[in-house]
C-alpha cells in the first residue's frame, strides 16, 4: 500500500515536471518567433524625409499564423508616439535600447503573449527609441500543451506501473528467501532444532546465524535438562530398590500389626516413586528416539502380539485378561522400540486401572486410509471431562483413586505416534470401558 | 485636404441618414418570417441571390434582409457603430481578417467547415465560399489583329510595342479607391515584380483608373478600353453580351480573391447565422459545376489563391499603406 502511494507520488511528479519543461519549452518557442517576428518590423525601420518609415514585412505578421490559427496584433511607437498597429496593444514598460521583453496579458478577448523589441534610431531631433511589439494568441500552445498533458499523462501512468510492478518484483524476491525460511522452520517437528542449512541471501546470513545459535543453545539446554531428568531417575531407583527391598524384609520380621500396615504403606509410596522413575527414564528415552526417529519396516500384528505376551505375567496377576481378537496385516514405517513403548503404556494403564476378572481386547484393523490399533476394556473408562487433558504430562484421571501411576503414559504414547504421523484418540464404549485408539494413516 | 473635407462630409451626411452608407438594399424570403437574417455584404444582389434560394427552400419561414455596402463600409458598420447583423460577407479579405483577428467574429466549428480544404477557413471564425479570380479583359475588336496576351510579359510587350494604340485604353483599379483593386495590387507585387514594370508601363500609356469592376467591363464592352487589368474575372463571365470581349486568366500567376463570411459577435440569431454559413460553405465546396471553380481547377498550378491571415494585415497598416500607395501613385502617375 505505501508502496503504490509512493509509486503515485512521484508518477505524478513525473507529470508535473514533464509539463513545467515542456511549457517552459513551449514558451521558450513562441517567444522565439515573437521576437523574430518584432524585430523583422524593427530592422524595416528607416528615417526617411524627416519622418519614420517602416516596411513593415509581409512574413512579419503571416509567420505568426502556424498550423494553429492564431490571432496577431502588433504595436509600432516612438517612444510615446503611437505611429501603426493596435493602439491599446499592452506595452512592456522600462526597458533600454537594443533589450528585448516578454509578457502574457489579456487583449480583444484572449490572453495573448507580448514580445517587444526596441532599438534607437537617429532622427533629426537625435537619437530616440522605436519599439516595436508584436503579440499573439496561445491557442497553438495551449493544444500543445494539452497535447503534452495527455502524453506525459500516459507518462506518469506508464512510470507508476512500471514501477508499481518492480517494486512488487522486487520485494518478492527480498521475501522470498524468507518465506522459504519460514515454511522450513514451521515444518519442523516439536523436537527437530537442527540448525537451518538451506542456502539464504546474504543479507539474511545474520538473522539465520542468530537463530541457528538460538536454537542449539536451546537443544543444549533441553539436552541439559532431560539428561539431568534421566540421571536422576536412575539414581533415585537405585536407592528405592534397595530401600524397598529393606522394608519388605523388616515387614516379614515384625509382628506388630500398626508397624506391618506403617511398612506396608511405605512399601506401595516407593512403588510410586521407583515407577515414576521408570517411566521418567522411558519418556527420557522415547525424547531421545524421537529425536532420531528411525525408519524400519514393522509388522504392526506381530508387534502387537510380542508386545501382548510380555504383558501377560503381569496381567494374570491381577486376573485380568488380555486378548487379541482381531489382527490383520498391517506394515508401517517406524520406530519399532518406540511403538511398542507406547502400546505398553497403554496396555499398562489398562492392566492398572481395570478391575478384577476384566477382559482387554487388542485390535489390529486395516481400512482403507490407514491401520487403527486400538485397546479397551471392560474398566470404568475415562472421565468425560478430562479426555482433552489426560494425554499432557503428568495428567491423571480424577478416578485413578490409590492406583500407582506417574501421569506419563499416555503422554508417552501421544508423542510416538504424533512423530508417526498418527493420530492418539480417546473414548469411552457406551456400557463396556474405555478404549484408546491409534491411527496410522497409509504413508 | 480635400479627403479629409470629404469625409467629413460623408461622415455629416451619413449622421443624417445611417450610421454607414447603405448602397443597395433587399429582402429575400417571407417578410415578418418567424426567423430573421440580417446579412451585410459588399456582393450585389444579383450575385448573391442564387445563394440564398436553397437556403430559403429549406428554411421557408425565414425573412433575410440584405444590405449592400462597400468594404470600408462594413468594416465601420460593424466595428465601429456597433451595427447588429448575423452575417458580414465581403471580398475584402485583408479587412475580414482583420475583424476576424480584432475578436469581432463567432468561432463555428460544423462537419461543414471541417469538411472544406484548409485554405478556406481561418481561426474558425473566417470562412470562404468562393474563388474570384483577377482577370484580364480584353475587347476582341480592339485584338482582331494582335495576339491575345497570355501572361503580364506578353501584355507588358505588347503594351510597349503598341503605344499609340493603347494610350488611354488601359484601365485598371484606382487602388486608392477600391479596396479589392488594393488588395489586388498588394497580393501581385508579393507575387512577382512584374507588377510594378507593368504599373509602370500602364502609367506611362495614362492609364484610366477606375473604381469597379463592373465600370471597367462596361468600358471594355463599348469599346472605350482595349485593356482591363485585375478585373474580377467573375463578374466578366456572368456579364451578358461576352462577344464583345475576352476574359484572360494570366498563365505566370492568376490571384483569385476569396470571397469570405463570418459571424459577428453581435449577431441576434447566430444559431442560424451558422446554418446559412454551413449552407454556403457546402454549396460552394461541392464539385464544381459552374464556370469559375471549373475553370479555376484546370489552372491550379498557376493559382496565387491569397492565404487567409494575419499577414493580409500587413498591407493595412498604415505606415505599410501610406508608403505603397505612394510608390504605386508614382508609378501610375507620371505627372
Amino acid at each position: 500500500m505505501s508502496l503504490l502511494a509512493s509509486a503515485a507520488v512521484l508518477a505524478v511528479a513525473v507529470y508535473f515536471v514533464v509539463m513545467s519543461v515542456a511549457s517552459q519549452v513551449a514558451q521558450q518557442s513562441q517567444d522565439n518567433v515573437l521576437e523574430a517576428s518584432a524585430r523583422s518590423i524593427l530592422d524595416s525601420a528607416r528615417f526617411v524625409a524627416g519622418e519614420i518609415s517602416l516596411d513593415l514585412p509581409y512574413s512579419a505578421l503571416s509567420m505568426l499564423d502556424g498550423v494553429v490559427h492564431e490571432r496577431v496584433f502588433y504595436a509600432i511607437r516612438l517612444e510615446e508616439e503611437f505611429l501603426s498597429g493596435y493602439r491599446d496593444l499592452p506595452r512592456a514598460t522600462g526597458g533600454k535600447a537594443g533589450t528585448h521583453g516578454f509578457f502574457s496579458a489579456a487583449f480583444l478577448g484572449d490572453e495573448v503573449r507580448i514580445a517587444s523589441v526596441q532599438r534607437s534610431v537617429a532622427t533629426d531631433m537625435g537619437q530616440r527609441v522605436l519599439q516595436v511589439s508584436v503579440a499573439q494568441t496561445r491557442m497553438g500552445q495551449t493544444q500543445a500543451l494539452a497535447r503534452i498533458s495527455r502524453t506525459s499523462m500516459g507518462i506518469g501512468f506508464g512510470f507508476f506501473l512500471s514501477s508499481v510492478l518492480l517494486a512488487i518484483v522486487v520485494a518478492r524476491s527480498t521475501i522470498r528467501p524468507l518465506d522459504r525460511l519460514t515454511v522450513s522452520v514451521s515444518r519442523r517437528g516439536p523436537k527437530d532444532l537442527r540448525p537451518v542449512a538451506a542456502p539464504v541471501p546474504k543479507e539474511m546470513v545474520p538473522l539465520v546465524t542468530s537463530l541457528n545459535s538460538l536454537m542449539k543453545r536451546l537443544k543444549k539446554s533441553l539436552s541439559r535438562s532431560e539428561d539431568f531428568i534421566a540421571e536422576a531417575a536412575h539414581r533415585v531407583r537405585t536407592p528405592l530398590a534397595i530401600v524397598r527391598t529393606k522394608a519388605e524384609v523388616a515387614r516379614r520380621r515384625v509382628q506388630d500389626p500398626a508397624t506391618r500396615d506403617a511398612l506396608s504403606e511405605m512399601i506401595h509410596a516407593i512403588d510410586d516413586s521407583s515407577r515414576t522413575a521408570g517411566q521418567l527414564l522411558d519418556h527420557a528415552m522415547v525424547t531421545f528416539r524421537l529425536d532420531h526417529l528411525s525408519e524400519q519396516d514393522v509388522d504392526l500384528p506381530q508387534l502387537v502380539a510380542e508386545t501382548v505376551e510380555r504383558q501377560r505375567p503381569v496381567s494374570e496377576l491381577k486376573n485380568i485378561h488380555l486378548m487379541t481378537s482381531v489382527l490383520e496385516p498391517w506394515v508401517l514405517k517406524g520406530d519399532p522400540i518406540l511403538l511398542q513403548n507406547a502400546l505398553l503404556n497403554v496396555l499398562d494403564n489398562a492392566i492398572k486401572y481395570a478391575p478384577d476378572g476384566a477382559q482387554v481386547d487388542i485390535v489390529v484393523k486395516a481400512r482403507a486410509g490407514g491401520a487403527v490399533l486400538s485397546v479397551s476394556d471392560t474398566g470404568p473408562g475415562f472421565p468425560e471431562d478430562e479426555m482433552e487433558t489426560l494425554t499432557g504430562r503428568f495428567a491423571r484421571g480424577g478416578n485413578a483413586g490409590d492406583v500407582i501411576g506417574s501421569g506419563l503414559g499416555l503422554t508417552i504414547a501421544k508423542e510416538v505416534i504424533d512423530a508417526h504421523g498418527g493420530d492418539l484418540n480417546i473414548t469411552n464404549i457406551a456400557g463396556a470401558g474405555g478404549c484408546v485408539s491409534f491411527f496410522f494413516p497409509l504413508s | 485636404m480635400r479627403f479629409l473635407l470629404f469625409s467629413l462630409v460623408l461622415t455629416a451626411f451619413a449622421q443624417i441618414s445611417a450610421a454607414f452608407e447603405i448602397e443597395d438594399q433587399t429582402r429575400f424570403g417571407v417578410e415578418g418570417g418567424a426567423e430573421r437574417l440580417r446579412i451585410i455584404s459588399t456582393a450585389d444582389i444579383a450575385f448573391f441571390e442564387p445563394m440564398v434560394d436553397p437556403f430559403l427552400t429549406a428554411h421557408p419561414d425565414t425573412e433575410i434582409e440584405y444590405v449592400v455596402v462597400s468594404s470600408a463600409e462594413l468594416m465601420r458598420a460593424l466595428q465601429d457603430e456597433n451595427e447588429t447583423f448575423d452575417l458580414a460577407i465581403s471580398s475584402a479579405m485583408d479587412l475580414q481578417t482583420k475583424l476576424a483577428n480584432d475578436g469581432m467574429a463567432l468561432r463555428h466549428s460544423s462537419s461543414a467547415t471541417l469538411s472544406v480544404p484548409a485554405w478556406a477557413v481561418w481561426n474558425d471564425m473566417l470562412f470562404a465560399f468562393t474563388q474570384e479570380p483577377a482577370a484580364i479583359v480584353i475587347s476582341n475588336a480592339g485584338f482582331a489583329d494582335l495576339p491575345v496576351p497570355k501572361d503580364r510579359h506578353d501584355l507588358i510587350d505588347l503594351l510597349r510595342n503598341h503605344p499609340d494604340r493603347f494610350r488611354g485604353r488601359v484601365g485598371t483599379y484606382d487602388v486608392r479607391a477600391s479596396g479589392l483593386g488594393y488588395l489586388f495590387a498588394t497580393q501581385d507585387t508579393r507575387a512577382s515584380e512584374t507588377y510594378w514594370r507593368l504599373t509602370e508601363v500602364m502609367g506611362a500609356l495614362d492609364a484610366r483608373l477606375y473604381c469597379c469592376s463592373s465600370d471597367m467591363i462596361d468600358a471594355v464592352a463599348s469599346g472605350e478600353l482595349l485593356i482591363a487589368y485585375n478585373v474580377l474575372g467573375s463578374y466578366a463571365m456572368n456579364r451578358v453580351g461576352q462577344d464583345a470581349f475576352s476574359i484572360v486568366l494570366p498563365t505566370d500567376f492568376t490571384t483569385v480573391m476569396l470571397r469570405t463570411v463570418l459571424i459577428p459577435k453581435a449577431a441576434a440569431s447566430p444559431d442560424l447565422a451558422r446554418e446559412f454559413v454551413d449552407h454556403l460553405l457546402v454549396q460552394a465546396h461541392a464539385a464544381p459545376t459552374d464556370g469559375v471553380a471549373a475553370e479555376l481547377e484546370q489552372i491550379e498550378t498557376s493559382l496565387n489563391r491569397i492565404r487567409i491571415g494575419p499577414g493580409l494585415m500587413v498591407f493595412l497598416d498604415q505606415l505599410k499603406k501610406r508608403a505603397f500607395l505612394s510608390e504605386w501613385t508614382n508609378a501610375i502617375l507620371q505627372d
